[in-house]
C-alpha cells in the first residue's frame, strides 16, 4: 500500500511538472483530456516522462489507448510494475 | 484592378535589449550596445569568436501559457510576444485575425537551432527516437515561427515563411507588402526572429567573417571603421503589422510609415561574397517601384554588419544607387547581426527616426575606413528632415533586399 502511494505521488508529480498542471486537480476520477486539458501530443510525452521515471517500457499501445483517467494510469502502472517483478 | 497602398500600423520586437519596442528605442537612443562576453562558449573548440548579443532570459512561463509554448523554441517564443506587442500596438481585434483578412510573413535562418542541438544530441548519441518528445519537431522546422504565431494568436490568414538568413524579415516584411498591395490580404503581420547559439555564430567564424573582438564586447562590432573585423551574431524578433491604408486610415490607427518599394534580386555570383551591382539594383528596383530619385531619398540604413568585403561593396552600391551625399549609418554596432530579425527590428529603428526626425549614428565607428568613405557615414547623432528611406539587407547566399519607406503625416 505504501509503495502504491507513493507511485501515485510520484505520478502526479512527475505529470505536475511536465504539463504545469495543479496537482490538486489531478484527483483519481480527473479525466487526462476532458478534466486536464491534454491532448494527443501530450499523451507521447506523457510516456516519455513516465517510461524514464519508473525505468519502464510502456509499449502496450492499447491499454495506453483505453487509459481516460488518473486512476487508470495509476492501475496501469500498477499493474505494468507488477508484472515486473 | 489598382494596386493598393500598404501602411504601418503596428510593433513589436524581443530584442537584445529585452521584451518591448520601447526598450529597444530607449537603449539606441542611449547609444548603447547589446553585445556581451559568451563565457559558457569557452567549451566550443575552434570557435573563435565568443561574444554575441543575446536576448535576455526571459520568463516565458509566465508570458505564454504551455499550451502554445509546448512546440516553440527560443525564436518563436520571441516571434510570438513581438507578435502580440504588434497587434496591441495596432489594436487590431481577435475577430479581424481569425476573419481570413490577415496572414503572417515571419521567417528565420533556420528552425530553433537550441531545438536542433536537443534532437540531434540524443538521436546521434543514442541512435534512438525514443525519448525524444512530440513538441521538438515544430520548433526545428523552417516555419516554426510563422506557424506558432498564427496557432498561439488566433490568425487564420495566409502563412508564409521566407527563409532565407539574414534577409528573412526583409523578405517577409516585402512579401506582406505585395499581398496587401496585390488586395490578397488586408493586414499582414510581418518580421523574422532568430536565436543566438554557437552554431551560427560558428558559421560564421569558419568563413573568417565574425568578429574575434572578445576582449571588448561592446566595440566588437564596427561596420564601416577601419578596425572592424566582423559580424556580431544577435538574437530576438521584430514583428510590423502591415495594413492596407484606406482601412488603417478609416479607423484612425496610429500609422508609423508607408511602405513604397521592395527590390528584391540574386547576384547569382557567389553563395558568400558580397556584390555591389546587385546591391545596387536592389536599392534601384526599391526606388523604381516607387517612383524615386536619388535627390528623393534622405537616409539609407545600411546591412553593414562589420565585415571587410560586406561594408566595402554596400558603401560603393549605395553611391552608384543613390548617391555619396545622403546619409548612411548601419544598426548592428548597437544590436549586432540579429540575422532573421535584423531587417525587421532596424526598420523599427528607422520609423522612430521619423518620429524623431533624428538619426543615429554607427556606433563604434571611430576611424572611417578609407574605402567606404565614399558613402556619406553618420557619425554623431543628429536631427534630419526625414520623408524617404531606403533599409537595405543582404543575405548569404546571394540574396540582396532594399525596402523605400515614406514617412506619414
Amino acid at each position: 500500500m505504501e509503495a502504491e502511494d507513493a507511485l501515485r505521488r510520484r505520478v502526479v508529480e512527475v505529470l505536475a511538472e511536465e504539463f504545469e498542471l495543479d496537482p490538486e486537480k489531478m484527483v483519481p476520477e480527473a479525466t487526462l483530456y476532458e478534466d486536464l486539458g491534454l491532448d494527443s501530443l501530450d499523451a507521447v510525452d506523457m510516456v516519455v516522462v513516465l517510461e524514464k521515471t519508473f525505468g519502464m517500457k510502456l509499449t502496450d499501445e492499447e491499454a495506453l489507448r483505453s487509459i481516460r483517467t488518473m486512476e487508470d494510469l495509476f492501475q496501469f502502472l500498477l499493474r505494468l510494475q507488477a508484472a515486473e517483478r | 484592378m489598382s494596386l493598393k497602398r500598404v501602411v504601418i500600423t503596428g510593433r513589436g520586437a524581443v530584442s537584445p535589449f529585452g521584451l518591448g519596442v520601447p526598450r529597444l528605442l530607449s537603449a539606441i537612443w542611449q547609444g548603447r550596445s547589446a553585445v556581451r562576453a559568451m563565457t559558457e562558449w569557452q567549451e566550443v573548440s575552434g570557435l573563435n569568436s565568443r561574444i554575441a548579443a543575446p536576448v535576455p532570459e526571459l520568463d516565458s512561463r509566465s508570458l505564454l501559457p504551455r499550451s502554445v509554448r509546448r512546440t516553440m523554441g527560443p525564436m518563436a517564443i520571441y516571434a510570438t510576444l513581438a507578435a502580440k506587442e504588434a497587434i496591441a500596438d495596432a489594436t487590431l481585434g481577435s475577430e479581424l485575425l481569425a476573419s481570413g483578412e490577415a496572414g503572417v510573413a515571419i521567417g528565420s535562418t533556420t528552425g530553433s537551432a537550441m531545438a536542433l542541438e536537443d534532437f540531434y544530441g540524443r538521436y546521434l548519441s543514442e541512435r534512438s527516437i525514443s525519448h525524444i518528445k512530440s513538441g521538438e519537431f515544430f520548433k526545428m522546422m523552417g516555419h516554426s515561427c510563422a506557424a506558432n504565431v498564427c496557432l498561439a494568436l488566433g490568425i487564420r490568414g495566409e502563412q508564409w515563411a521566407p527563409v532565407s538568413a539574414c534577409t528573412s524579415s526583409s523578405q517577409a516584411i516585402g512579401l506582406g507588402y505585395l499581398l496587401v498591395r496585390a488586395g490578397r490580404q488586408q493586414v499582414m503581420l510581418c518580421g523574422g526572429a532568430d536565436e543566438v547559439h554557437p552554431s551560427v555564430t560558428g558559421v560564421f567564424d569558419l568563413l573568417r567573417a565574425a568578429s574575434t573582438g572578445n576582449h571588448r564586447p561592446e566595440s566588437a562590432c564596427r561596420p564601416f571603421d577601419r578596425d572592424r573585423d566582423g559580424v556580431v551574431c544577435g538574437g530576438g524578433s521584430g514583428i510590423l503589422v502591415l495594413e492596407e491604408r484606406q482601412r488603417a486610415l478609416a479607423r484612425g490607427a496610429a500609422i508609423h510609415g508607408e511602405i513604397v518599394g521592395f527590390g528584391n534580386v540574386n547576384d547569382s555570383g557567389h553563395i558568400a561574397n558580397p556584390d555591389k551591382e546587385s546591391m545596387a539594383l536592389a536599392m534601384l528596383r526599391a526606388m523604381g517601384e516607387a517612383g524615386l530619385a536619388a535627390a528623393d531619398i534622405d537616409y539609407v540604413n545600411a546591412h553593414a554588419t562589420g565585415t571587410e568585403l560586406g561594408d566595402i561593396a554596400e558603401a560603393s552600391a549605395i553611391v552608384a544607387a543613390v548617391d555619396g551625399r545622403t546619409p548612411v549609418s548601419s544598426l548592428k554596432g548597437h544590436i549586432g547581426h540579429t540575422l532573421g530579425a535584423a531587417g525587421v527590428l532596424e526598420l523599427m529603428v528607422v520609423l522612430e527616426m521619423f518620429a524623431r526626425q533624428q538619426l543615429i549614428p554607427t556606433r563604434n565607428l571611430e576611424h572611417i575606413d578609407q574605402r567606404c568613405a565614399v558613402a556619406n557615414l553618420v557619425t554623431t547623432m543628429q536631427p534630419a528632415r526625414l520623408e524617404t528611406v531606403l533599409k537595405n539587407n543582404f543575405a548569404l547566399g546571394g540574396i540582396n533586399t532594399s525596402l523605400a519607406i515614406r514617412r506619414v503625416g
